[in-house]
């Protein structure tokens, strides 16, 4: 494979971290749906030096926000790295290879490339959608920018090529469940150089998956960094767990949310006073941590898993303690140039 | 098929305006078959119009007729003084036959009374599903005979995505994922090795996005004589 002359793909530290052999974390910023830049760096200080990377979502659950790529520059600026997320959904191949050389013009490094979901979601469900390529044409797509040095059409760039460390998502628990360790496979055969999965909570199920994955080889080419995210309460564990496809939450988990919740339950809205429900809030919250860093380390345990994706959407200030607590911290800084191979 | 749906009466009156002279084009084709513009549903909405603007105080005259294709010009020709007197034509044929109207009577006023809404097929009575976007290079002999181009939501050639749960799509309970039906027939056929093989970027060419389509066979054209 192709590299840029010291070794790596694309040199960013999420690549560095990752072929030195470190246990990862990468977070996720949520762009506002606003043009504040505040927001943006607000978030990125909670976030900085938590994490060897942060995801910046692309117009995620289809709701317009301020662009991955503008709001991944005010993160490069404000000394963290970002993941810029690149979705299928918006923009035809013209405007996703400009795109992405605006994007490593600008200093980004790492790219994950997503389907991206339906419009009927969002704000604009009267949209067109575009769909031009799906994700995984996409990672070939710039793959081949990348290794090739031509453009998706096969012309040569006119200068330096975008290089990019690669990131595809993987999504073990959708139907076809069978299939998903294949699908994995074809991502990883397109060229992915990391995974980020959806939100795991069931260990035992994922367990399973990745046997299937270690059967196919597919950890030895690939980074797969398990999605792990704090529960904010019972009811937010419920919604997830009977509407987010492909998301499994065992009833174990909810009944820990409901139980550190049990000193207010059966109470009413009006009978909760303020600080009852603030208080309530914050148990919830706190297990809610405490699951996280304790999924963390069991998915540490699982052979083929390289890092942690932590998805703390809206509440950034989770990601810290969830880091420190699942022993993640300090971050390691990655000077050496002698990578191993992909 | 061409599967279509009428129009409200509102819109359908809205379009009709204040032309005297309506003449409803029913069609004996597809839309007869889907129960959208044959002749049946022609002359209800002749009646419906008449009486409806006999209330609203200015009654028009109201006709229908129903051609075997408006997609066809012999046919058009057949009604061709009918449609010389009316002020407006009322198409209930597909889009293809309110525009072959208007291409074929250049003096002639006509808005459609349908929504042309998919090519696709009666999966039972008084029910039609989306088959076929006629993207104009079929794949599916690459996908078991089920096209993700018509029935994926996203049109992925290497899906199925992370939205589909329980054989349905992420967009909704009602609409079946065209990957998770794709995956069992390939699998009942004992082809799931189809399924391995990277499907590149589509050429669209083919499609809407290589711009209006058109075929010529010489091997079919008449030999165009002299002057």
């Amino acid at each position: 494979m192709a590299t840029n002359g010291n070794g790596y793909l694309a040199g960013s530290n999420l690549e560095k971290v990752l072929r030195a052999g470190h246990f990862a974390v990468t977070g996720e910023l949520g762009p506002p749906q606003s043009a504040d830049p505040e927001v943006i760096r607000k978030k990125a200080a909670l976030l900085r030096g938590y994490c060897d990377a942060v995801n910046i979502t692309d117009n995620q659950t289809a709701i317009v926000r301020m662009s991955s790529i503008g709001a991944g520059a005010i993160v490069v600026q404000e000394g963290l790295e970002p993941v810029i997320q690149m979705t299928c959904r918006d923009r035809n191949r013209l405007a996703i290879q400009s795109d992405l050389l605006g994007a490593y013009a600008l200093g980004m490094r790492n790219l994950l490339c997503l389907t991206g979901d339906h419009q009927t979601f969002g704000n604009h469900p009267n949209a067109k959608n575009v769909f031009d390529m799906d994700s995984i044409q996409l990672v070939q797509t710039v793959t081949a920018m990348r290794d090739l040095k031509v453009f998706q059409c096969g012309d040569a760039f006119k200068g330096p090529e975008p290089r990019f460390f690669v990131g595809a998502a993987a999504a073990p628990f959708a139907d076809p469940l069978e299939f998903r360790p294949y699908r994995l496979a074809k991502k990883v055969k397109a060229g992915a150089n990391f995974i980020q999965t959806q939100l795991i909570y069931d260990i035992e199920a994922f367990q399973a998956f990745m046997e299937k994955v270690r059967k196919l080889g597919v950890h030895e080419q690939t980074f797969i960094l398990a999605g792990v995210g704090p529960l904010k309460g019972p009811a937010m564990a419920k919604y997830m767990k009977d509407n987010v496809p492909g998301i499994l939450i065992p009833d174990e988990l909810i009944e820990r949310m409901n139980r550190v919740g049990a000193p207010w339950a059966g109470k009413s809205k009006d009978e909760l006073t303020k600080e009852d429900k603030k208080a309530r809030s914050e148990a919830w919250q706190a297990e809610g941590i405490q699951i996280t860093i304790e999924l963390i380390q069991q998915l540490r345990q699982i052979e083929g898993v390289a890092g942690v994706h932590i998805m703390a959407i809206e509440w950034e200030e989770a990601v810290k303690p969830i880091v420190e607590g699942a022993g993640l911290y300090p971050r390691p800084v990655v000077t050496a140039p002698v990578p191993q191979p992909v | 098929m061409i599967v279509a749906e009428q129009k409200t009466l509102e819109e359908i009156k809205s379009l009709v305006g204040s032309a005297k002279n309506v003449l409803v084009m029913g069609c004996g084709t597809c839309v007869t078959v889907c129960f959208a513009g044959g002749s049946r549903e022609a002359a209800i909405l002749s009646s419906s119009l008449r009486m409806t603007s006999k209330l609203d105080g200015a009654p028009k005259n109201v006709t229908d007729v129903t051609v075997q294709r408006q997609c066809e010009w012999e046919y058009l020709d057949a009604v061709a003084e009918q449609v010389k007197e009316a002020d407006v034509v009322l198409s209930l044929g597909c889009g293809i036959g309110v525009q072959a109207i208007a291409e074929h009577f250049p003096n002639t006023w006509v808005v459609p009374g349908l929504n042309t809404k998919f090519l696709g097929l009666p999966l039972e009575q008084g029910i039609w599903a989306e088959r076929c976007a006629a993207c104009g290079d079929c794949i599916l002999g690459l996908t078991g005979g089920i096209c993700p181009i018509a029935r994926c939501s996203k049109s992925l050639l290497n899906g199925p995505c992370g939205g589909s749960e329980d054989g349905h799509c992420e967009i909704s309970p009602e609409t079946p994922c065209a990957w998770q039906l794709i995956y069992d027939r390939l699998s009942s056929l004992g082809k799931l090795e189809v399924l391995m093989d990277l499907q590149p970027p589509k050429n669209w060419r083919t499609s809407r996005d290589g711009g209006p389509r058109k075929i010529v066979r010489e091997d079919l054209r008449l030999t165009i004589e002299e002057d």
